[in-house]
């Protein structure tokens, strides 16, 4: 028998190898990887969720599909970002971003 | 209700490709692996019984972040490719903060006591979706169309490289 607790414990394990990836990758578009399996961590936790304990409401799906586009959205700016640093800097390490150093 | 087994396998195939889209130093087989945690996920999401998001989940995460992700690859990386994608000096400490995370919340789902529903998920998902993003969520909805036109023309000015001094 599969409960919602299965569910959310796999969202979890996504979420912590997600951010595990995103906090100790060199690499910007590593981390943007890391940030998509976050992401799809919580989809699976906002189903589970309508699926268990609201199914007759759809909420749960509408805020899965905004994160979606919101996803889509970081994705495209954060790769752009990645390649306009490329050209001025040669380099897509994140360690090497540091123009903010005081 | 579902089967115990597809549901393991399912979970089995979505954290092993997780681990390996972290763990690999080939950041293009970790692309690859990105891609299938996408449709071990959008396989859960049929689990759940929400059939729209699953095809939702194919076509944008599988089909064109992951391909966004690889031409992102192709354009920055160089060097020698079989050591592209490397720990920081936060190797370590970063799998202890996540390793926490995961003990922490783990005990929290664990010790909550869910109210469960009875009730039954609609059969097709589509059109209560549909239902509730035109008349409950239509602002958000058009805000969420701006946010995807703003984002399309920040990411090709960005990429274009405006303003920059020649």
């Amino acid at each position: 028998m599969i409960t919602l607790n299965h569910y959310l414990i796999l969202g979890a394990v996504l979420f912590c190898i997600g951010l595990y990836g995103a906090l100790a990758k060199r690499s910007a578009v590593a981390v943007l990887m890391g940030i998509e399996l976050m992401l799809n961590a919580v989809n699976i936790n906002l189903l589970a969720f309508n699926r268990f304990l609201t199914p007759d409401k759809m909420v749960g799906h509408v805020f899965a599909i905004f994160v979606i586009v919101v996803a889509a959205a970081e994705v495209a700016v954060g790769l752009a970002l990645v390649i306009n640093i490329y050209r001025d800097r040669s380099t897509t390490m994140v360690d090497d971003f540091d123009w903010l150093k005081w | 209700m579902t089967n115990p087994v597809i549901f393991w396998l399912i979970a089995l195939v979505v954290i092993v490709s997780g681990l390996m889209v972290v763990l690999l130093k080939n950041i293009v087989h970790s692309a690859l692996f990105l891609v299938v945690t996408f449709v071990g996920v959008s396989a859960t999401y049929v689990l759940l019984q929400a059939d729209f998001l699953a095809a939702v989940q194919i076509l944008v995460y599988a089909g064109a972040v992951s391909i966004l992700l690889v031409f992102g690859v192709m354009l920055t990386v160089r060097g020698d490719i079989k050591s592209s994608n490397l720990f920081n000096r936060h190797k370590l400490s970063g799998g202890v903060v996540a390793l926490a995370l995961f003990l922490i919340v783990e005990r929290i789902i664990l010790k909550t006591e869910w109210v469960l529903s009875k009730n039954p998920a609609p059969e097709s998902t589509v059109g209560p979706i549909a239902e509730a993003m035109l008349t409950k969520f239509v602002i958000p909805f058009e805000v969420a169309a701006i946010l995807l036109l703003v984002a399309m023309v920040g990411a090709i000015l960005l990429a274009k490289g405006e303003g920059k001094p020649q």
